[in-house]
């Protein structure tokens, strides 16, 4: 890169299952005044805007044009970024190459969804019509078919992936911005509820949320001036694979998008030991056994020991490696805003505004994106320029 | 004040636009990255980052930038999308060259517009608590732009008529447009009335396609250029901006945020005197007023002085401007795909490569593209030699 950014500000919505106070404009507004409050900056400051959600889940053609108002981009620059579930990571991306461009030096980039608005299951169902719609069942279904390859594969129980799904609601509590709060949340709890596509309970899976969440990204010359302890982006990567489901065998345990991203990533910032050189992680996991996988794929432990991982509470908010201090896609998850709220979370902590879910003395935080079953995008946030 | 540094356009290509009822997306889009990789002299290994621009709901998918990944060979690579027109991708890959994020990035749009309503669609980019409800669509939100455009300043039906017949004429001399006519005034004021004063001849017809162009940072685009035995065209200047979307917040015949876009674009290209500086102007116009409109928002004329360029025959391939020799939108190019198509034929004309459509001597060509109702956005790009 030929110039630096940092993420300077960040603000969310309280995400929920119906917002019915706020249309989608209103909500994006909602989030990004919060975030130039954060910076005690004003619209008028602000030089660029980036937005991004899932059209088709709220019926919308162009949605940029109705939010722009509220995203504050009025008569500047703006660009919608849609990549399905990366949509919100690939927006931050985005918002990092503007900022970066050395043609901006203040750019917000709002992320939304507004599931109450639409049927999010008739959405994921319109996959390609030749190949996948015919089986096409929306998350938990396609999920359901790699989760059991995975657990074959690996040896990952159901009680394990539960230990996930507690881990992220009781981390949940900690932030006044999350969706599921669930103060009585057990292994038992998630083990009897509903199952809904073998081998996932209900509450082994995300909610469908309504909620926008906004970053403010900073050039070199403008972030300490605005913000204290600025997250700096220290590497950003996307890798895409085929779409097809029968084209992955085996995809949990292979994943292979988020092992190219790690491994890139990696090699450029000298990290050999991602649990240790990581303070904080910020991991899209839509479903429980997702993060185990991603465990794996991120190099935080052997192939097969991610079970153990969450056993020794290694990724508990005491552990070596917080693993989504926020409660995670776990426990919030407007798909648009989802992959914004992984980057604003992971840059909350080093701006040390992180509240009651603050992990103590964060440096270095990895960010990770993910949808379309396969996507990556992945980025480094650090304390240091 | 220039660009930081330069970026140049070496590969662009086009489908034939027009129906394409027995092919799919991928097939579709599989021409012009096929067609832009040989225009380029570059193997799919020398793409770094694709910016692909299309909408979920003219796709019919959720999602659905992933038709595109295998067929612009971003499996196992680097890949985003823009839910715009595509003159936006083409904006944001030149961000992604500029910030250092990558050196060669491929560009693509592409719009089945047949296989979707234009009615339902355009309907959908209206707010659905005022405007959707009103049954306002771009057809009709556009007679209500042109007949204020008429009253305030006195343009006629007939003037609207005369870029009608200008563009569907220059389209004889472009291979790729779907609607060359050789019509009169008259045909177009007796074609059939959809949207008062819009008529059936006013309008850009219904149309398939795709465009892709190949960018890359200035040492690779002289290398690459150089292996084809050309110069790079260079991005000299770019602006994109939005305007209120409620249509009752604006003054539709002013189009301020064009006025906005150009302007940027202007100083960055360092240009004074739009009408003496810029030899060709390819103007996305999916309604025949707006090409006179929009030729006041760019500031070749005073406010509702375009009739009188019309009227004058400046705006003639052999006029003192030439605007859209390519036969523009109204010879049928798709709605996403128009934007991109302006900055290939801008692209075009600046190599001296135009073929039929060629405008001697052009050194710098100003590229245009619009979306939203009544041209909510603009974005302006200047390339030249």
């Amino acid at each position: 890169m030929k110039r630096n950014a940092a993420i300077i500000a960040t603000g969310q919505t309280k995400h929920q299952s119906k917002r019915n106070d706020a249309n989608q404009a209103e909500m994006v507004f909602e989030a990004a005044r919060r975030a130039l409050e954060d910076a005690q900056l004003e619209m008028k400051d602000i030089d660029a805007v980036i937005t991004d959600n899932m059209e088709l889940f709220e019926g919308r053609a162009l949605p940029d044009m109705w939010v722009a108002e509220g995203a504050g981009a009025y008569m500047k620059h703006q660009l919608k970024i849609a990549t399905g579930g990366t949509s919100g990571s690939s927006a931050v991306i985005a918002g990092y190459y503007t900022a970066a461009s050395g043609l901006f030096d203040l750019v917000m980039v709002v992320g939304f969804e507004k599931h109450s608005d639409g049927h999010t299951f008739a959405g994921m169902t319109l996959t390609n019509p030749f190949w996948d719609r015919p089986i096409a069942s929306a998350a938990p279904g396609n999920f359901a078919l790699s989760i059991t390859e995975y657990m074959a594969s690996r040896g990952v129980t159901q009680e394990q992936a539960a230990m996930v799904a507690v881990k992220a609601r009781k981390n949940a509590l900690n932030n006044p911005y999350a969706h599921l709060h669930i103060p009585d949340i057990t292994v038992e709890k998630v083990l009897n509820s509903r199952m809904i596509a073998y081998p996932i309970h209900l509450l082994d899976m995300c909610p469908q949320s309504d909620g926008a969440c906004a970053i403010i990204y900073a050039s070199e010359k403008k972030a300490k001036e605005f913000c204290e302890n600025p997250a700096w982006v220290k590497a950003a990567i996307t890798r895409h694979d085929t779409p097809y489901l029968g084209d992955h065998i085996d995809r949990l345990a292979t994943i292979r998008t988020i092992r190219e991203c790690s491994r890139i990533i990696y090699k450029k910032l000298g990290i050999t030991d991602p649990v240790k050189q990581f303070d904080v992680a910020e991991i899209y996991e839509p479903v429980s056994y997702a993060e185990l996988a991603w465990y794996e794929a991120m190099g935080f432990c052997e192939e097969g020991e991610a079970g153990k991982l969450i056993e020794d509470g290694v990724t508990s908010m005491d552990g070596e490696l917080p693993v989504n201090p926020s409660g995670g896609v776990l426990s919030t998850n407007p798909v648009g805003a989802s992959g914004v709220i992984r980057a604003a979370e992971g840059a909350l902590q080093i701006h040390g505004k992180a509240g009651k879910r603050q992990v103590p003395d964060v440096e270095t935080v990895l960010v990770h994106g993910y949808g379309v079953y396969t996507w990556c995008d992945m980025m480094v946030l650090s304390s240091h320029l | 004040m220039g660009l930081p540094e330069r970026v140049g356009v070496v590969g662009v290509a086009q489908t034939k636009y027009g129906l394409k009822r027995n092919q799919t997306i991928p097939e579709v889009a599989y021409e012009v990255v096929t067609g832009v990789l040989d225009d380029a002299g570059l193997n799919i290994r020398d793409i770094e980052n694709v910016v692909s621009s299309s909408v979920d709901l003219w796709d019919g998918a959720t999602a659905s930038g992933a038709f595109l990944t295998e067929v612009v060979g971003a499996v196992m690579g680097s890949e985003t999308r823009v839910s715009e027109d595509g003159i936006l991708a083409a904006l944001h890959a030149t961000l992604n060259i500029l910030s250092g994020g990558f050196d060669v990035v491929m560009v693509i749009a592409h719009c089945l517009g047949s296989r979707g309503s234009h009615y339902d669609i355009t309907n959908w980019v209206f707010d659905p608590v005022y405007q959707q409800k009103l049954g306002l669509d771009y057809l009709s939100s556009a007679g209500l732009q042109a007949s204020w455009y008429m009253d305030k300043y006195g343009l006629s039906e007939e003037q609207f008529a005369k870029v009608s017949v200008k563009n569907h004429k220059n389209a004889f001399n472009n291979p790729y447009a779907y609607q060359p006519l050789n019509i009169s005034v008259d045909d177009v004021l007796s074609s059939e009335m959809l949207s008062y004063p819009i008529k059936a001849l006013d309008t850009a017809p219904v149309s398939d396609g795709a465009c892709a162009l190949i960018l890359a940072s200035e040492e690779r685009a002289k290398e690459i250029a150089r292996e084809k035995g050309r110069e790079p065209v260079w991005i000299k200047g770019l602006g994109n901006c939005y305007d209120s979307h409620y249509l009752g917040d604006r003054d539709l015949t002013e189009c301020e945020a064009l006025t906005v876009a150009a302007r940027k674009a202007y100083e960055l290209a360092g240009v004074e005197n739009p009408i003496k500086e810029i030899d060709v102007a390819e103007i996305s116009e999916p309604f025949s007023y707006q090409e006179l409109l929009w030729l006041e928002g760019l500031g070749f004329c005073e406010r509702g002085g375009a009739g009188k360029l019309i009227d004058e025959g400046v705006t003639e391939t052999d006029g003192e401007i030439p605007v859209n020799p390519s036969g523009g939108m109204l010879s049928g190019n798709p709605y996403i795909v128009a934007g991109l198509t302006r900055l290939a034929e801008a692209v075009e004309q600046c190599r001296g490569e135009a073929g039929d459509r060629q405008i001697p001597g052009v050194e710098t060509a100003l590229a245009h593209g619009t979306t939203g109702p009544c041209g909510q956005m603009h974005c302006v790009v200047i390339v030249g030699r």
